[in-house]
């Protein structure tokens, strides 16, 4: 389950000192500066594993939300690279290869049922 | 369905059909609709070396359409049906007493019905030298092809003999084919048949200033050969001589009769062959049907509308009498509408109903704007029915006008005359339609039909409508189901074109003030979606000077609106890697910087490879090393090749004037300049060019969304080409421009087509869209009919002075260099799903990943 911060607004999600986590098994991992994120834009997280990946997304109204980078339908880890846009209200990500969309708080593939990806809890910390 | 199902297996009637023209093969079709191919074995007699194709249709050969695209026969349609299709074999005899027909093979053929369906013949007047070399006819492929080939063999001016519908065709295409064209009517005015005085009038003066010269009232009194008997000029019975050396007639057509008259079937006096309303001729085994027959109105009719009525009347008549039940049909055909609308040379006429005001009593009213080159007339009857009228020059009420003839509209007819916007009552809607108006002519489909469908797919695949002459499918598309809206996307109900109006003119440079304020309520204060982010990210960086906008792609906003191949300035490989595609304007290159090349392909590991465009791509670059890669190729003084955007890619050239020794220009330095003016220039769609040094054209600039081509006094310009999966040869725009006037033209092209064209649209697809094609385009960029060019190219000197190479600044700009980093957390780190192995003695992805699966109507970027 991915959840926002707290509603934050767009200005708690850049405050200067800000940093995002991730959570991870039970745990919050640090990944960057909250001001590294553009709204609109994801960036890519390479978990401790050294191979699993998370893609990391930052919505116009400062919600962050998490899901696994791997496209399912290519095998490549580019997810983070995608369009975010929003349909219904609900937030997704178009993939940059073959233009899947996923929702971001749910992983569900809007364009086929039988696919999806992992989410990850992340947020904002003070 | 199956043959083995029929309880008492009828013996096979033997059926021949004589002429497979597009009436025959429509009657075919009904025949095949009613299972009667299945009890009688059909043989066909066709006269011309190919099956039925679409004779409207023909001059369309001289825009690029090939022979083959015209057919109308659908491939395995014979074999599916057991029809025996004889090509190139005429009948040549009928003898009714014993039931056969014999064919120029000798072949005879029995038969218990017999179909004639053999067309008109076009009439060539008796004047001397009409047989001379380099005298033609207009109705069959073959001429089309003899008259291509023998212009092309040097004739430079030619002579249409006839002012009607089909010599205006003819004319139109001679002049594509770079002909300087003289059309000669002997009627006091074009298209006597079709239009009155005034629309005749409208026509001339169009026409003449498309630079044809029309000579009316005056007749053709002898064709002047050379020695070698060849045309040289023309004497008109004004005494006047015309230079020329090609003369095509088209002075009209008669009934191909001769067939019937030999074997002693009843003909009309004018000719003919005489049928009955079930399309019976004078012997009952005997059916003739199209343009030979001679209808129980007394007429013949020369359009395909009515010949596809009679072609299935007859079907339904043999149907009937296949049942026994002789008198159980309701199929006959006893007149029809000879409405008709077409595009002669860029100007739309169109006429239906009593368009001369035949009727007793009746009334004219009539409307003209001469300078606009329009004229519309309605014929009204006393008691206002709508009986008929005339359009020229601007045809947009027709599909209405047409369908709502033989009713008393809803509003008075000067209304419906009166252009827009001069005191004229909102325009008459569709809806105003009755449901049993026929929509669609050539089908004889009505409202209803029509509203029956949700698509014109739908509409076109269950009535047929709109896939004969086509002039329809405007109406049809106002009945169907607006599809809600023709807005962008889900967020937007605006189009592409009307996004670039508010953006311009409110001047918004920034994407959610567009959403927020111009959005669909739903949408406002979301995301935006995958369609309208980068659309609307193209149509501000296209307009960044004038509006005031950063035109750098990765600075602020934009930079979340750009699709993944534009935000990381490559494009991205299936794997996860990227290509790397420098500039090379024109496809000319240095060895030095060949050299730089290879070397940083070798360094990086890259795979090597000359592309289809004239330049050389670097594959297998992660996103991590794009910087370090661009920083070695920017230092030896390239540029971004823009392979990643929907902008300017290649301007190819051949090698030309300096070295090759036909080449007439030097196309190298004309495609290097045209490429470095329009590099980094964002549109709706990729744009490609190419630029020839002479006809021979190496360079394929006709595929191209604009071509230059060498002439010996200049350049060629040519419009709307393209490869891909719909190829089309562009058009020829202009002619012999010099330098500044054919960039100068190119400018102009470029930014109207930017400003209306819909997202992901290519030239070639705009140009068939839009309202008026290619003569509308003409209008706006030759002759500055919106009086927009100065803006036009204004638009365009500000790309031209803002041009930034992309590459240059991204790596000049470390906030922006932050961007490409494998991951935020471990900026330096590979991706391991990123590997690579060796093929070829390069590398290949290795992909132990899964294969790609493309999501069902999702467009390539
Ligand atoms: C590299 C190249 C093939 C090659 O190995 O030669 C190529 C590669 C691609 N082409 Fe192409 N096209 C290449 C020349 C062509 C040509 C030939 C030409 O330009 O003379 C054509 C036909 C001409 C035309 O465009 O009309 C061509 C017609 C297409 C089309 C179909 C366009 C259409 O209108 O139907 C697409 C799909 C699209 O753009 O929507 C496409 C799309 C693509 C994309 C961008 C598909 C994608 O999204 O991955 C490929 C990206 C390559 C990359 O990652 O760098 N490519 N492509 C050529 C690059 C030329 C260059 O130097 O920039
Ligand atoms: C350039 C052009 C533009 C036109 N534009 C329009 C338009 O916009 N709208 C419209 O409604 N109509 C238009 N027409 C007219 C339309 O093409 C005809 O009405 C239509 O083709 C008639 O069909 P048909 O089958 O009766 O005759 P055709 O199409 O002429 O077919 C008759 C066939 O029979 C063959 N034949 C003749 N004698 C024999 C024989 N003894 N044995 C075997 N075969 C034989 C002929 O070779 C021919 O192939 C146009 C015609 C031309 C030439
Ligand atoms: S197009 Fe003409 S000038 Fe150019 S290379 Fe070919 S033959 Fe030579
Ligand atoms: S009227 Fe000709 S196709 Fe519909």
């Amino acid at each position: 389950m991915t959840t926002m911060t707290e509603t934050a607004p767009a200005t708690t999600a850049t405050a200067a000192d800000a940093s995002v986590q991730l959570r991870l098994d039970g745990s919050w991992l640090t990944v960057c500066a909250a001001a590294r994120l553009t709204p609109g834009r994801g960036v890519a997280v390479l978990l401790p594993d050294g191979r699993r990946q998370a893609a990391l997304f930052l919505d116009r109204a400062g919600r962050l939300y998490a899901i696994d980078n791997r496209d399912p339908f290519s095998g490549a880890a580019v997810l983070s690279r995608g369009l975010v846009g929003s349909a219904d209200g609900r937030p997704f990500v178009a993939s940059p290869l073959l233009k899947q969309r996923f929702d971001l708080e749910t992983g569900r593939c809007l364009d086929d049922d039988e696919a999806g990806v992992g989410v990850y809890e992340a947020r904002v910390c003070a | 369905m199956d043959a083995t199902s029929t309880p008492h297996p009828a013996p096979q009637k033997n059926l021949v059909l004589v002429g497979h023209g597009m009436v025959g093969q429509r009657f075919l079709e009904a025949l095949a609709e009613h299972g009667l191919t299945r009890t009688h074995h059909v043989v066909v007699l066709c006269e011309e070396p190919r099956p039925a194709y679409d004779r409207v249709q023909l001059t369309s050969y001289f825009s690029g359409t090939t022979p083959d695209e015209l057919s109308v026969t659908e491939a395995g349609f014979m074999e599916r049906h057991g029809i025996e299709l004889c090509l190139g074999d005429p009948a040549e005899h009928i003898d009714r007493a014993a039931r056969t027909v014999t064919a120029r093979s000798g072949h005879v053929f029995g038969y218990d019905t017999l179909v004639l369906a053999t067309g008109s013949v076009p009439f060539v007047p008796p004047v001397p030298g009409k047989d001379a070399d380099g005298c033609f006819v207009y109705r069959t492929i073959e001429d089309v092809l003899a008259i291509e080939a023998y212009a092309k063999a040097g004739a430079t001016t030619g002579a249409v003999v006839g002012g009607g519908l089909l010599g205006l065709e003819a004319a139109g295409a001679l002049q594509g084919l770079g002909l300087a064209t003289h059309i000669v009517e002997f009627a006091p005015r074009l298209m006597p048949a079709q239009v009155d005085d005034g629309g005749g009038a409208a026509l001339l003066r169009t026409l003449t200033g498309r630079g044809l010269a029309v000579h009316t009232g005056t007749g053709t009194q002898e064709i002047v050969t050379d020695e070698a008997g060849a045309v040289r000029a023309m004497r008109l019975s004004d005494g006047s001589e015309l230079d020329v050396g090609l003369v095509v007639f088209s002075a009209g057509v008669r009934p191909r009769d001769q067939l019937a008259r030999d074997c002693g079937l009843a003909v009309g006096e004018r000719g003919g062959v005489t049928v009955d309303e079930r399309c019976r001729t004078s012997d009952p085994h005997v059916y003739a049907i199209g343009e030979c027959a001679q209808a129980v109105d007394g007429r013949v009719y020369g359009l395909v509308a009515p010949g596809y009525e009679m072609a299935q009347t007859a079907a339904a008549a043999l149907a009937s009498e296949a049942a026994e039940n002789s008198e159980g049909t309701d199929a006959s055909f006893t007149g029809a509408d000879m409405s008709t609308k077409l595009k002669l040379l860029g100007v739309d006429v169109a006429s239906f109903g009593d368009a001369h005001g035949a009727a007793d009593g009746c009334l004219d009213v009539a409307y003209a704007d001469s300078r606009a080159g329009t004229y519309k007339k309605l014929v009204v009857g006393t008691d206002g029915t709508l009986l008929g009228g005339v359009l020229v020059g601007d045809t947009e009420a027709y599909g209405t006008l047409r369908a709502l003839t033989g009713s008393v509209p809803p509003v008075p007819a000067e209304q419906l005359v009166l252009p827009a916007g001069a005191g004229a009552a909102p325009a008459l809607g569709p809806e105003a339609l009755p449901d049993d108006a026929v929509v669609c002519n050539c089908h004889n489909v009505t409202k209803a039909a029509v509203q029956a469908c949700a698509t014109l797919p739908e509409v076109k695949k269950c009535t047929k409508a709109g896939t004969g002459c086509g002039s329809c499918v405007k109406l049809i598309g106002q009945l169907l189901p607006q599809s809600g809206d023709q807005g962008l996307c889900g967020c937007f109900a605006q189009t592409r074109q009307e996004l670039y109006e508010i953006v311009r003119t409110l001047r918004v440079t920034s994407f959610r003030d567009l959403l927020d304020r111009h959005g669909r309520e739903s949408a406002r204060g979301g995301e935006g979606c995958e369609t309208c982010k980068p659309a609307v990210a193209s149509v501000i960086a296209s307009l960044a000077p004038a509006i005031g906008a950063d035109g750098y792609v990765l600075d602020g906003e934009q930079a979340a609106l750009q699709d993944t191949n534009d935000h990381f300035l490559a494009n991205l490989q299936k794997n996860g890697s990227y290509s790397v595609v420098p500039r090379i304007p024109g496809g000319e290159i240095t060895p030095d910087k060949l050299i730089v090349i290879g070397e940083v392909a070798r360094e990086f590991g890259l795979y090597t490879k000359i592309t289809g465009g004239q330049r050389i791509d670097l594959f297998g670059a992660r996103v991590e090393q794009l910087p370090v890669i661009w920083a070695r190729l920017v230092d030896a003084g390239f540029e971004s090749g823009h392979a990643y955007g929907k902008a300017l890619r290649t301007v190819k050239s051949c090698v030309g004037q300096t070295w090759c020794r036909y080449g007439v220009q030097d196309s190298v330095r004309m495609a290097i300049d045209l490429e470095l003016r329009y590099r980094g220039l964002r549109a709706p769609h990729k744009l490609k060019s190419a630029v020839s040094g002479c006809a021979r054209e190496c360079a394929e600039a006709r595929s191209k969304d604009f071509g230059v081509i060498a002439t010996a006094s200049g350049w060629n310009l040519y419009v709307g080409g393209n490869g891909g999966a719909t190829p089309r040869h562009a058009d020829l725009l202009a002619q012999d421009l010099d330098d500044a006037g054919l960039v100068r033209l190119i400018d102009r092209f470029l930014m109207f087509y930017i400003r209306t064209a819909d997202r992901l649209e290519r030239t070639s697809a705009w140009l068939e869209r839009i309202d008026g094609g290619l003569d509308h385009v003409r209008d706006v960029v030759v002759d500055d009919s919106l009086g927009i060019c100065a803006e036009l190219e204004a638009l365009m000197a500000d790309h031209v002075t803002h041009y930034r190479d992309e590459w240059a600044e991204t790596l000049a700009d470390p906030d922006r260099l932050a961007r490409f980093v494998s991951f935020v957390n471990a900026p330096e780190a590979p991706d391991p799903l990123v590997a690579f192995v060796p093929e070829r003695d390069q590398i290949k992805p290795d992909l132990p990943l899964l294969t790609l699966r493309p999501l069902e109507g999702s467009s390539a970027r």
